[in-house]
């Protein structure tokens, strides 16, 4: 069947749903629906490990009876589970509260022209090729180095899927998109010591993804070079997050400019709009609707259409992220940020990744972050890290076993510079980026 | 073998036990060693206060079966989320293709074996009206304010969920079971001037939700929670920053098991260790740990959100010695690691759902009780951290390397517990750490029932536990 059709038939689904909810006595409902197929097959030592078919899908809805919510969701999509799932939502509005917050996102906001945004660029799913994929990454990756000892394998991932979203407003829109990626895993030893690390790509396009060879290799260059790591002193030194980990320092933001976080006073970026987080020269774009990106999207999680939106301007808070319900609590409307942001590009200032290792002249590279030592309510930031200590920007020797803590606001106003070498694999686009003195915790 | 559970599961679909024994066989037409289908069906609802009234409540059905055919360390794996006899050959001519056609396995006739309940087998959900949970929610609600009358933010949450499963093999394993889960969460926020400071707390287990309004030492269990909540939030709001660096560090009993989770439970899971991947891989029957320190993995507590009457591949669960006086004595398996590497599977298969691989996962771990009282403990340091309480952690189990963050902690200055201090995280090498216990509490308890394990992007709930101990070195990631 023709993906147009099949998604023609989803949103026929999502129409009868919204009516049945309209039937037995809802004033506005919305649901959303998805289907996902896919293959996973795994290597390990070259030979194929697991080869999984995957076969996703599931309808969730939330239905308002005056300004009370109900919701519910199936993964069976038989008639009766449709149904069963109606009746569970309309039920649960029976039993929670009035809340004038509550309720659909305004008419006006809804999204209603829906260009292309290049997502879906189907391929069979070919266990056979995945395998090749996933084993021919493996060869290169033991192939490396002698240090590589052993694999924790590769693995190719394939998917392609379709999702719906329709309100009781009249939008009901769908869209597909794929999804293709490969990671490998490595081990490498060297006496007593043994260390992992690992690579991936991914992309909407089959042909986006790296070589499976380079993967590997990737893979083990990154396994080797931990081997022999050391632990250092405590000390106050800039901190160079390598690209590869340099999203979730913005991720980090993210949660704090939310409005789920704002209204529930639970930001340390509460009452800071327009103010001077980060350094001047320091801007944030959002691209909702950039062609092939991992994060496009023409609507958010409510049918809010999304908008370019400079987050970041000239260093400072321009906007707070909002759904729905969090814009009528703080006052305000949404921002088209029901389920995320779309597509972050954070801005460089034009040092290529050696140049940076330079800027920072002594100090810490680090390549990876451990554990979850952040809280958004205060902005106080203590981490797991591994990576490499630096002396008068030369690399001279893996670091391990330490972390790296200070506090958010200072490490925001801290920024000395951005690499313009991005890593472009999540909804997050960002460089390596150099913050001076952070604590870091060894010996 | 619950009636009830076949029929819902297989009957009502137009399945019977023969039909499952065809549909192995289908799979051992190609060149297979095992196989097993797993059918399951699950009902999750939530409920959520905020603000003082009942903002959010959701509900979930699920239903599926997964099929997995194995040959060698090959495994095919299909899933469908319909349970017909059509969707069932659809996953079995799927999963069997990781093998060529030829196969000369018999399927064994399946047989139920006998094994004791590890729970209540009532459904939570339907357990109690809900009127009565949102009047429980309001409770806590009502008790949070009534300790605390200036606060702002409450946010009370209460889940609930109820699976059937029903799990066929060709080695002839045939076995049902009733799972509900329950849990409540209550979190706030205190405010002073411009300092902010969020406090947490939740319980719960293998039960109905009656059990929150139990009393435990007199008191409801719902109010504990609260008080906790409330006492982590007031700590953290006269914190000071945490110290930087490397420390003797004295852990709390209970939820700070999160410790040996990641330090030693990952490290010793049967998958790891067949691959070579693991920091302990080939260590059986050395010290790896100090000596006095035994560790244990349990899935046969009683109502623990970490137990299991059967683990999801069929075998009763056990309870393990992991570690016995310091000297690895055992790993965590399930039937496909156990079977290559020559042992039996130890009751510790688990998958999240019908749509995942079962692997080796812990189930309630924990290490036993010493002789220690947890005060002369702390008389021992004259300077170092004291944590009580923790948020999650993370561990690299090939370098052994583990971190794991405190959300509650204090200096501890000359034999003293005294200011309590910003959450840090603390970093340590599993195999150096475990080395270093130098005192061991008398005090060993099990945490709340709050833990959720993540392993390979599947998420399962766990129990951890672990009395007073002293570790004389730890990385603590203070900014003091």
């Amino acid at each position: 069947m023709q993906i147009e059709q099949q998604i023609a038939e989803i949103q026929n689904v999502v129409d009868d749903v919204l009516k049945m909810a309209v039937g037995k006595g809802a004033t506005q409902a919305e649901a959303s629906m998805s289907k996902v197929q896919g293959i996973a097959v795994s290597s390990r030592m070259k030979e194929v490990e697991n080869v999984e078919f995957t076969n996703d899908g599931g309808l969730g809805i939330s239905v308002y009876v005056g300004k009370h919510k109900g919701s519910a969701s199936t993964a069976d999509l038989s008639t009766q589970a449709l149904a069963l799932t109606v009746e569970k939502a309309i039920d649960i509005a029976r039993y929670t509260s009035e809340d004038p917050c509550t309720g659909l996102a305004d008419e006006q906001l809804m999204a209603t022209e829906f260009p292309d945004l290049e997502l879906y660029h189907p391929q069979d799913l070919d266990p056979q090729h995945a395998m090749r994929v996933a084993i021919d990454a493996e060869t290169a990756a033991l192939e490396y180095d002698p240090r590589i000892v052993n694999s924790d394998g590769a693995s190719y991932n394939a998917n392609l899927g379709m999702r719906v979203y329709g309100n009781t407003h009249g939008i009901n829109a769908g869209y597909p998109s794929s999804r293709y990626s490969l990671s490998c895993m490595m081990i490498g030893a060297q006496g007593d010591d043994m260390q992992r690390d690992y690579a991936y790509t991914v992309s909407r396009k089959p042909d986006g993804l790296k070589a499976a060879a380079e993967v590997g290799s990737e893979a083990s260059e990154a396994t080797v070079s931990r081997l022999g790591a050391q632990k250092i002193n405590t000390a106050n030194v800039p901190v160079l997050l390598h690209k590869d980990v340099a999203s979730s320092l913005f991720g980090h933001y993210v949660s704090a400019i939310s409005g789920g976080s704002l209204y529930r006073r639970s930001s340390f970026l509460l009452d800071k709009l327009g103010e001077q987080i980060f350094p001047e020269w320091l801007n944030i774009e959002e691209k909702p609707r950039l062609k092939g990106g991992l994060a496009s999207s023409n609507f958010d999680a409510e049918g809010v259409v999304t908008r370019d939106l400079n987050v970041v301007e000239n260093g400072r808070l321009a906007h707070y992220l909002f759904t729905t319900y969090s814009s009528r609590k703080m006052g305000t409307t949404s921002t088209g940020h029901a389920g995320g942001i779309h597509n972050w590009i954070i801005g460089d200032t034009g040092h290529s990744d050696a140049d940076l290792l330079q800027e920072m002249g002594t100090g810490l590279l680090v390549t990876e972050l451990m554990g979850q030592g952040v809280s958004v309510v205060t902005g106080d930031y203590s981490r797991g890290a591994a990576g490499f200590w630096v002396e008068n920007g030369i690399i001279q020797y893996p670091v391990h076993e330490i972390t790296i803590a200070g506090n958010l606001k200072q490490m925001y106003a801290n920024i000395r510079a951005i690499g313009r070498e991005r890593d472009v694999r999540g909804g997050v686009q960002t460089g390596s980026v150099l913050i001076d003195n952070m604590k870091i915790a060894g010996n | 073998m619950s009636n009830n559970v076949a029929r819902h599961l297989l009957t009502d679909s137009g399945l019977e036990i023969s039909s499952l024994e065809q549909a192995l066989g289908q799979i051992h037409r190609h060149d297979t060693d095992y196989a097993d289908l797993y059918f399951q069906s699950s009902q999750h609802e939530s409920w959520v206060l905020e603000d003082g009234i009942i903002k959010e409540g959701s509900y979930n059905i699920e239903r599926g079966v997964g099929v997995r055919a194995i040959s060698g360390e090959k495994t095919g794996f299909a899933y469908s989320d319909e349970i017909s006899p059509a969707a069932l050959d659809k996953a079995c001519k799927a999963a069997r293709t990781i093998a060529p056609a030829g196969g000369t396995h018999q399927v064994r006739g399946l047989s139920q074996g006998s094994y004791p309940t590890r729970y209540e087998q009532d459904n939570p959900i339907l357990g109690m009206a809900e009127a009565e949970k949102v009047a429980l929610l309001k409770a806590v609600d009502a008790y949070v304010r009534k300790q605390e009358p200036g606060i702002n933010q409450v946010v009370v949450s209460l889940t609930g969920v109820y699976e059937e499963v029903l799990v066929a093999a060709s080695d002839g394993t045939l076995a049902t079971d009733v799972r509900p889960l329950v849990r409540l969460n209550c979190s706030v926020l205190l405010e002073s001037g411009d300092r902010r400071e969020r406090g947490g707390a939740g319980a719960g287990g293998r039960h109905t939700y009656s059990f929150f309004s139990s009393d435990e030492n007199g008191r409801p269990v719902y109010e504990q929670l609260a008080d906790d909540a409330l006492h982590m939030a007031r700590v953290n709001m006269q914190a000071i920053a945490s110290p930087a660096g490397t420390m003797p560090v004295v852990l709390g009993s209970g939820w700070p098991g999160v410790l040996l989770h990641e330090a030693v439970g990952h490290g010793l899971e049967g998958d790891f260790n067949r691959k070579g991947a693991s920091t302990f891989s080939g260590k059986m029957g050395q010290q790896v740990a100090a000596k006095g320190v035994t560790v244990v993995d349990d899935g046969t507590m009683q109502d623990r959100r970490g137990s299991l009457s059967v683990d999801d591949e069929g075998t009763p669960t056990q309870r393990n010695v992991l570690i016995e006086d310091g000297v690895l004595t055992g790993y965590m398996q399930d039937k496909m690691n156990a079977r290559l590497m020559g042992v039996k599977p130890t009751g510790n298969g688990r998958r999240e759902s019908y749509a995942h691989l079962p692997m080796p996962r812990m189930t309630n771990t924990y290490m036993l009780g010493g002789q220690y009282d947890p005060q002369e403990i702390i008389k021992t340091i004259d300077r170092g951290i004291y944590a009580p309480n923790f948020a999650g952690g993370q561990v690299d189990i090939t370098s052994g390397k583990f971190v794991f963050s405190s959300a509650e902690a204090y200096l501890i200055e000359n034999g003293k517990i005294t200011a309590p201090v910003k959450g840090a995280t603390l970093i340590g090498n599993g195999p150096e750490v475990m080395q270093k216990i130098s005192m061991i509490g008398n005090d060993v308890a099990l945490d709340r029932g709050v833990g959720v394990c993540g392993k390979d992007g599947q998420s399962v709930p766990v129990g951890v536990g672990q009395p007073t101990l002293k570790i004389d070195e730890l990385t603590v990631g203070g900014t003091a």
